[in-house]
């Protein structure tokens, strides 16, 4: 009986868990056996597979030292931290003002800084009885790989969750901490952000309307169709497995082939 | 959670020693049925009565061969879900000063040519599953077809062209809506037999050690076992978005700059 795939006795704390990619992954790590907080900007919610929901501001440094320290408290470890809270901005360069630009970088990046810091000695620690260690999983996206037009604040900010992802993976390596960080790049995902990107595309005039807008975000993908988040899920799961234990500072691209071409 | 390959039939080149021999295994542990080619008859008879895998004597470059290997995969199951990429030289490799023209066509034909007979033979065979065509090819490229090895000019190219022959292959198949995969994976250092015997023969074998565990940030030699948990998860449905992709399991060696 092989268990490279399996999570039994972890726990794991997903942020922007209300999401589509949220929701996919709190559900896929606790089917795989984890035990799995869930957390958002909103003061409650209902996420499906979640043991509890906990309120979150990313952007909130104090906030996050305070999760930390409950689930310290009330699990005594924590196995994965999955930066999944991210907003889009949709804008042309000179239509986006500062505060929207500062905004994206905050949640985006700045929420995967914040988290990484305060959950690193609580991942070490747990990491150092656990095969392959902690987890950290950064969502960036095919925008962190290549630019694309109206995305410019986006783009930049996946970019850096791309290369803060190999950084902490090379400081945590180089420091013999048994905590492994990777990146996961999805395509065009179905969920509630892509609505908002579509409608955005709409009201600054990129496309027509949302049909097209959509019939060319899909075409954009070699497979010709968008992503599911349990697809993005799945890929969660295998990066916080035992099996992905040689893994740390890479780029896990699930995107349809988007970015082969 | 275990038999995520279950009813799933697996084609390994290259399947007689290290990362080939552990993906053999692996996969039949997953539930697939297996069928594995290379040179060395003896060892893949040994690992055949072991595991039950169909072993078939073929050097991947051996362009007529491939009927013969094709024909006892439809023979023996009828279709095919998986073909793992993985036969790949480095014999007779050096800087470029010095490689002979002639090592470097023998590992071009083997790490490259091989590769992509692989790939067009698994399409093939995939295109002709009983429900329609679909599968999931992975080439084993290396951490060396993105960071050079100086003095194994060939295998770094080689190493390198794979991941264009993967996305190629991907993106054709995608446009021929095939619903066939294609990834490359990326190892990093990995204890192998051949590394070993690499560290046996150095003039000092405790360095020779401790210089390739340092190749990883994470100061060891990744495991084979490790790259077969990636390969099972892109083989799987669970990797069904996964396509001209570069996996990389190397325990951060291309993850930082170097020195630092």
């Amino acid at each position: 009986m092989s268990t490279p795939f399996a999570l039994s006795g972890t726990v794991s704390l997903v942020t922007g868990a209300t999401g589509g990619i949220g929701r996919a992954a709190v559900k896929a790590l606790a089917d795989a056996g984890s035990k799995v907080i869930a957390s958002d900007i909103a003061a409650d919610a209902s996420v499906a597979g979640a043991t509890e929901y906990r309120r979150l501001d990313v952007t909130d440094e104090a906030a996050w030292e305070k999760l930390i320290a409950g689930i310290a408290a009330n699990h005594g470890r924590l196995d994965i931290l999955v930066n999944n809270a991210g907003i889009s901005v949709t804008n042309s360069i000179a239509g986006t003002s500062l505060a929207e630009w500062r905004k994206c970088q905050a949640v985006n990046v700045e929420g995967v800084f914040l988290g990484t810091r305060a959950a690193a000695e609580l991942l070490r620690r747990s990491g150092t009885d656990r095969k392959g260690g902690s987890s950290i999983v950064n969502l960036s996206s095919v925008g962190g790989i290549r630019g694309a037009a109206y995305m410019a604040a986006y783009c930049t900010s996946k970019g850096a969750v791309r290369l803060f992802t190999k950084s902490a993976a090379a400081e945590y390596a180089a420091l013999s901490w048994p905590i492994r960080v990777n990146s996961v790049h999805p395509g065009g995902i179905d969920t509630e952000m892509m609505d908002t990107i579509y409608a955005r595309y709409v009201e600054t005039g990129l496309f027509p309307d949302e049909e097209t807008a959509r019939a060319i975000v899909s075409a954009g993908h070699a497979l010709g169709r968008m992503g599911e988040p349990d697809e993005i899920a799945a890929g969660i799961v295998f990066l916080s497995a035992p099996g992905a234990s040689f893994m740390t500072g890479s780029e896990l691209v699930i995107d349809g082939g988007m970015t082969a071409r | 959670m275990a038999n995520k390959l279950t009813g799933k039939v697996a084609l390994v080149t290259g399947g007689t020693n290290g990362i080939g021999e552990a993906a053999v295994r692996g996969l039949v542990a997953e539930g697939a049925k297996v069928a594995f080619t290379g040179n060395n008859q003896a060892a893949g008879g040994r690992i055949s009565a072991e595991t039950g895998a169909l072993f078939v004597r073929h050097a991947v470059q051996d362009v007529e061969g491939w009927a013969k290997v094709s024909q006892a995969i439809r023979d023996n199951f009828g279709r095919l879900d998986i073909a793992f990429a993985n036969a790949g030289i480095n014999a007779g490799d050096s800087d470029i000063e010095t490689v002979s023209v002639d090592a470097w066509r023998n590992i071009i034909d083997v790490n490259l040519t091989g590769s992509m007979l692989t790939c067009q033979n698994a399409i093939a065979l995939m295109k002709d599953n009983p429900e329609g065509p679909g599968g999931s090819i992975i080439i084993n490229s290396s951490i060396n077809g993105i960071l050079a090895l100086a003095g194994d000019v060939t295998y770094s190219t080689t190493k390198g062209a794979l991941r264009l022959l993967a996305k190629s292959t991907a993106v054709h198949c995608a446009k021929s809506r095939l619903n066939i995969r294609c990834n490359t994976i990326h190892p990093g250092v990995i204890e192998t037999p051949l590394i070993l015997g690499a560290i046996a023969g150095a003039p000092d074998p405790a360095a020779a050690r401790a210089m390739l565990e340092n190749v990883a940030p994470m100061g060891r030699l990744g495991r084979t076992e490790e790259i077969v948990a990636l390969l099972v998860y892109l083989a799987s449905d669970d990797a069904g978005f996964v396509t001209g992709a570069e996996m990389v399991i190397d325990g951060g060696s291309t993850a930082g700059l170097p020195g630092v």
